[in-house]
């Protein structure tokens, strides 16, 4: 087990190397560039440019830029902000629990929700039911995040006003129920398309066990209906949808890029939204980074919750 | 001799309407306590449904079982007209069943300990410590050594033979009347199959449980069995006594059947020493009229074979026969 966290930690440093190299060589290639905004300044002349050029570190080779910030990233110095000079770090840590709260969430609809409909889905197959589920979820994942957003703010909170448009709290309340308050159409528009990942996936995971001999055994005992379906089918059914889970992780975080924007809820998200806008190198770097070790790390924990479940398992 | 269970009529259709078919046709035999009968047929024969129809295993919504099965406890049940939650009270209490596939009939992701406590406590009333003692104790009654350290391993650390051990041991746990064995030795080899044979003949004398064995395999039936009922495509086409049924076959498909097996005198020499039947079982929804065996079989005489119906018929001690020939066929043998 030690040997297998120790070797996946090895490729997941790699894999940040990767991606760290991709996103800052695409992130120069881009157009504009953080002295742009400066250059928009009344009376800003070639040589006082040049100036923040040099200041900010940005009139070196490129390769050099990437040398220095990798190696300053790995001690864990991730820059400053070129927009307010603040750390890289504590500016994504600002914006951490908007993110985590929405992500976590949206995780527990979509899963329970999404394993509740595949387990009736699969137990009753071919009723009404399982028809409804089944086009539900088409429909749910043709639906574009942005715009289910948006017709749920026009809905819920401009016709029936039932619900805030956005943002996590009221200025001046902030209580508990003030945030699960914000909270509820946020994570529910992020869930949506989960759901019905979810639910397909359960559902036809729990056919393939309920074809199973083990099952048959089971019922063979003399077990009550209730038991076989949940000690026996769910049980082993959910083993599957761990590693989905995992790998379902990016799919959410992108989601939560969309659902931020639309209901101006200030996670993470945003944030890079944001950053891209300004041209903030060190911060758009900063959550490409975080979200990468996150996903990584969900992957691992996934793989890791596997071979705890089920003893067939062996990491190494 | 003590009767447990008596099959009576018992028909089988899968589907609806203008798509049922019928897999088992009017089968009926009982069972005796401390005796074994043997269901043999190829593939098809509808052998593996007729004990999945009594344990009542088969999907409500998508099979009919009629007839009557009569369970001979305290009093008379017909296990037909029970409700499912006294069904299942009778499942793995009064009648157990294992079946063909050891390697994925325990579940993966509990013990061997789990499962046989699972089954144990889904009946009785007991403590997780005396249910635990109860498990070791069946461990070692199917021949596993160091049984309470194998309480806590997983099924995929078992070979095939052991895993069908644990399955008699699960089988056996509440001593059931009537142990269903649904081709119990087919996917192990062949030591192993004579041991687990060994093992069930054991078991049997320890317990006197009545034993449904269904196989295909003659050999087997002459290890196992008391009683033999052969079947063709969903029908009793033989029944008599072991010894009866093998030395003196009056049905050309047991004959077929029997010389179908491979014998250690032919090994080896000239091709055509293995027969085989020409042709498959036929299709529940493409029947041939009269015997149902009649297009495969040498000895079919048409207007007579191909003509219903085709009664079963006693040739004497409880010798039964499904062949309108089996007198003619008889006579030109002797």
């Amino acid at each position: 087990m030690a040997r297998f966290i120790l070797h996946r930690l090895g490729h997941s440093l790699l894999l940040l190397f990767l991606v760290s190299l991709i996103g800052y060589t695409i992130l120069h290639l881009a157009p504009g560039g953080p002295l742009s905004q400066y250059a928009l300044s009344p009376g800003m002349t070639q040589a006082e440019l040049n100036q923040i050029a040099e200041r900010m570190g940005l009139n070196r080779p490129i390769p050099i830029q990437y040398l220095d910030w990798f190696t300053s990233f790995l001690v864990g110095d991730w820059g400053e902000s070129f927009r307010d000079g603040r750390p890289v770090l504590s500016v994504i840590s600002g914006h951490l629990f908007a993110t985590v709260l929405l992500v976590v969430s949206s995780s527990v609809i979509s899963i329970g929700l999404g394993t509740l409909v595949g387990v009736l889905g699969a137990t009753r197959r071919y009723s009404a039911w399982d028809y409804i589920a089944t086009v539900g979820a088409m429909i749910a994942l043709s639906i574009p995040t942005f715009w289910f957003g948006l017709v749920a703010i026009y809905v819920f909170s401009l016709q029936l006003d039932w619900f805030p448009s956005g943002n996590m709290y009221s200025i001046g309340d902030e209580s508990f129920l003030d945030y699960a308050h914000h909270l509820v159409m946020p994570s529910v528009v992020l869930a949506l398309v989960s759901v019905a990942i979810w639910s397909r996936y359960m559902r036809s995971a729990m056919l393939d066990v309920i074809g199973q001999d083990f099952v048959r055994t089971a019922r063979a005992k003399g077990l009550t209906g209730q038991r076989v379906l949940y000690r026996h089918v769910v049980r082993n059914a959910l083993i599957p949808m761990i590693t989905l889970a995992g790998i379902q992780l990016p799919m959410l975080l992108s989601g939560a890029l969309v659902t931020e924007t639309v209901f101006t809820w200030p996670g993470i998200g945003r944030l890079f939204l944001d950053s891209l806008g300004y041209n903030d190198y060190p911060v758009i770097m900063g959550v490409l980074m975080f979200t990468a070790i996150f996903v990584l790390l969900g992957n691992l924990i996934a793989d890791i919750l596997v071979a705890t479940v089920d003893p067939r398992v062996r990491l190494e | 001799m003590t009767k447990v269970l008596t099959v009576e009529d018992l028909t089988i259709s899968f589907g609806t309407g203008d798509s049922e078919l019928t897999v088992v046709h009017k089968v009926n035999f009982t069972l005796e306590a401390g005796k074994t009968l043997a269901l043999v047929g190829e593939s098809g024969s509808g052998k593996s449904v007729t004990s999945l129809g009594i344990m009542r295993l088969l999907s409500p919504s998508q099979s009919r079982v009629q007839g009557k099965i009569v369970l001979h406890s305290d009093e008379d049940i017909d296990l037909l007209s029970l409700s499912e939650s006294r069904m299942r009270r009778l499942r793995g209490d009064r009648i157990a069943m294992i079946f063909q596939e050891p390697l994925t009939s325990l579940n993966p992701v509990y013990t061997i300990g789990d499962q046989i406590i699972e089954a144990i406590r889904s009946h009785r009333r007991m403590s997780k410590r005396n249910a635990r003692q109860r498990a070791i104790e069946l461990i070692d009654q199917v021949g596993i050594p160091d049984a309470e350290h194998r309480l806590g391993t997983y099924p995929h650390e078992l070979s095939g033979g052991m895993r069908q051990r644990i399955m008699i041991a699960i089988a056996l746990a509440l001593e059931p009347d009537i142990l269903i064995a649904d081709e119990p030795t087919t996917a192990l080899d062949v030591t192993v199959q004579a041991q687990i044979l060994e093992l069930l003949n054991r078991l049997q004398e320890e317990t006197g449980m009545a034993m449904l064995f269904i196989t295909h395999d003659f050999g087997v039936v002459a290890d196992i069995a008391d009683r033999t009922i052969v079947m063709y495509a969903g029908e009793m086409v033989e029944e008599g006594s072991t010894e009866t049924v093998l030395e003196r076959p009056l049905m050309p498909y047991t004959s077929g059947l029997m010389r179908a097996v491979p014998k250690l005198e032919t090994a080896g020499l000239k091709e055509g020493d293995l027969e085989s039947i020409e042709g498959f079982v036929p299709h529940p929804d493409n029947r041939p009229t009269g015997c149902s065996f009649h297009p495969r079989c040498t000895h079919a005489l048409a207007g007579t074979c191909d003509v219903p119906p085709v009664p079963i018929e006693d040739a004497g001690d409880g010798h039964l026969v499904r062949c309108k020939r089996w007198k003619t066929l008889q006579e030109a043998a002797e």
